[in-house]
């Protein structure tokens, strides 16, 4: 009995200290929202996206911190750029998307390592890069709230929309949609949300925020509106999962969170009820007892068409 | 045997199907348009042409001949460099936004992994009826049922779309064309890689939609079934060599035109046909499988309808 409740207790010990309950909170409805954005980007082909994105805010941050403004805008400015370039160079090139979001990227995140090397003490570079949800400030936790509060409010009332236009342009068009400029919005929205996960995360498991959650619904479900609501549950319990382990294995959150991720991606891949690995080798199996079946149906029929024949 | 979709389609369309009142007359009318690829191919140079209600309009050419860049310029997906196109009298894209126009292009352009079920993409047709949040209403579902029955597609409405055949594709984009309730229907040779017992059941729908007041332009090659259903022809080459009634512009003269010496051509007449001195010949055209007939004095010939549905 004083094992259990000493149990109890440990496992309860994170909810005793604010800026744990705060990490989980804000990793939840940031898992939540890149688990959203996730669906579109892994049926677009776009999964590098996420990750060009995150290492194309540097600069903005670099700047920012140079300059005095909030790190968010700078974030986001030089995001929003980035993701414009690459849709704008792939309408002038016709060069592939990867090959183009590549060469956006690494120069962005070129740029943006020149100018913390020429400035090194302006920005705290490891915690982009590697995220540190746990020592987030108030004034972080307004800004996150607020991104993805305003991103999860144009995403419930657009989401149909969104995939229209990126299921059918053409026919987006013929319904009056304009593809193009939602296509922006998206861009607009998912480079935001980076930047909120960038806080969680960091920059080098964004990827991870933005692909998996959504690649794992879609082998649960064969509609949209289920794999986002999949997408988004796996993505928020994940995420708190993550943020409340990591208090036993200080600070590691974004590492836990893909982890966890990772492991429900792998038992959809394995159980999923249609599309996983069970599932079809299960259909294999009723398909060749089918086979058998068949075969004796077929020459059932053949029987009675003699019979008909010989009466006729 | 009588089919199933045959006898629906013989009914007059129902309510939902049918365009709401108070609405504006379907016409389109081409003014000398010009239009030309980046590449800088003018695929339809100074093309003219009116199109009223109630009507069904066959536009025939050869491959390349610009049908497609035709109907996508109708379309407003590429844009005339000289001339316009009105629609209902209105400029396109202010046509498409009143959801004027429905299109069924000649292949569709959309991701078949997509995880949206038959029934969804239908229901995309209705999202110009609905309210910003896409929420469908009871006449949109109904509309959707109607028109998955009419195309004979309603026992595969639950699948996901990339697990059907070709034709059975085909059907479901026809399908979401009709749940549109468009005012005009554009259709890029709907009739390839369908069954017979389909293109009578879409002849039929087509019918049933030209009573109802609507206006359709169809693109074919099955030469034979133009007289049979379509009142007005369009004949094509890069520009408008005839357009009119169907039984005074489909002659032998106008197709021999518009395709050059690639049909085959084969006549029967005097001695060949006849035991004594009649003056009337069997003319077969064909570029596939649907021959044209014309049957009797020399150009006094007439249309001989294929005999559809139930003989074949
Ligand atoms: N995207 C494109 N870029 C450049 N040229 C094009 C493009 N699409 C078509 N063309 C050219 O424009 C011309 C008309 O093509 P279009 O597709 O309109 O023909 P079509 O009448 O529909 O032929 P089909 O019977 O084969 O469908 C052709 O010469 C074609 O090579
Ligand atoms: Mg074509």
């Amino acid at each position: 009995m004083m094992l259990f409740s000493a149990v109890i207790d440990l496992l309860l010990e994170p909810f005793a200290y604010q800026y744990m309950t705060k990490a989980i909170w804000v990793s939840a409805l940031v898992g939540a929202v890149c688990a959203f954005l996730s669906c579109y980007l892994i049926l677009k082909g776009w999964a590098l996206m996420g990750d060009a994105l995150a290492h194309s805010v540097v600069p903005g941050v670099a700047l920012a911190y140079l300059m005095g403004l909030p790190y968010a805008l700078g974030a986001f400015t030089s995001g929003i750029i980035a993701a414009l370039g690459i849709s704008f160079v792939r309408r002038l090139t016709m060069l592939r998307e990867d090959a183009v979001i590549g060469l956006v990227f690494t120069t962005f995140f070129a740029i943006g390592l020149l100018i913390v090397s020429i400035n090194p003490t302006s920005v705290n570079v490891q915690s982009i890069v590697l995220g540190n949800i746990l020592a987030i400030s108030d004034e972080d936790v307004v800004q996150v709230i607020i991104i993805a509060a305003i991103s999860l409010a144009i995403l419930g009332l657009k989401w149909k929309d969104l995939m229209l236009a990126f299921f059918d342009d053409s026919h987006a068009r013929s319904v009056g949609l304009n593809p193009w400029r939602l296509r922006v919005l998206f861009f607009v929205l998912l480079s935001a949300c980076t930047v909120a996960a960038l806080q969680t995360v960091g920059a080098v498991l964004v990827i991870a925020m933005v692909v998996t959650p959504g690649a794992t619904a879609y082998l649960l479900t064969d509609r949209f509106g289920v794999m986002i609501g999949l997408a988004m549950i796996i993505g928020a319990t994940t995420s708190a999962l993550g943020a409340y382990l990591s208090f036993f294995m200080d600070g590691a959150t974004g590492g836990l969170i893909v982890v966890f991720q990772t492991l429900v991606f792998l038992a959809a891949f394995v159980f999923a009820p249609k599309h996983g690995r069970l599932a079809a080798r299960r259909a294999a199996r009723a398909f060749s007892s089918e086979v058998d079946a068949g075969s004796r149906e077929e020459n059932a029929v053949k029987r009675s068409g003699l019979e008909e024949e010989t009466t006729a | 045997m009588k089919s199933r979709v045959l006898e629906i389609h013989s009914e007059t369309p129902a309510r939902s199907l049918s365009a709401p009142s108070g609405r504006l007359m379907p016409s389109i009318q081409v003014n000398n348009i010009t239009v030309s690829y980046t590449n800088g191919v003018a695929a339809v140079r100074n093309a003219s042409f009116k199109l009223g209600a109630s009507t069904i309009c066959a536009l025939v050419g050869v491959n390349g001949s610009g049908k497609s860049t035709l109907f996508k310029t109708l379309m407003g997906f590429l844009t005339p460099s000289s001339g316009d196109v009105r629609i209902a009298g209105l400029p396109v894209n202010t046509a498409l936004k009143r959801g004027l126009v429905a299109y069924v292009p000649q292949s569709e352009d959309v991701d078949w992994n997509f995880p949206v079920l038959v029934e969804d993409v239908v229901m995309m047709g209705r999202y110009g009826h609905m309210s910003f949040l896409r929420m469908p209403a009871k006449s949109d579902r109904q509309a959707v049922d109607e028109a998955l029955e009419r195309v004979g597609m309603s026992d595969y409405r639950k699948r996901q779309i990339g697990e059907l055949s070709g034709g059975q594709k085909k059907r479901v984009f026809l399908a979401r064309a009709l749940a549109q309730g468009s005012e005009i229907i554009l259709l890029d040779e709907p009739f390839t890689g369908v069954d017979v017992k389909t293109e009578s059941a879409i002849i039929d729908l087509l019918r049933a939609m030209r009573d109802d007041g609507r206006l359709m332009f169809v693109s074919t090659h099955n030469l034979g079934s133009v007289p049979d259903f379509c009142d007005q022809v369009v004949l094509f080459n890069k520009t408008v060599l005839a357009y009119g009634p169907t039984a005074t512009t489909f002659t032998e003269a106008n197709l021999a035109e518009a395709f050059g010496g690639l049909l085959r051509h084969v006549r029967l007449g005097g001695s060949d046909l006849h035991d004594d001195a009649d003056q009337r010949r069997v003319t077969v055209l064909t570029d596939d499988e649907r021959p044209l007939v014309l049957y009797g004095e020399r150009d006094q010939e007439k249309h001989i309808k294929p005999d559809r549905g139930g003989a074949s």
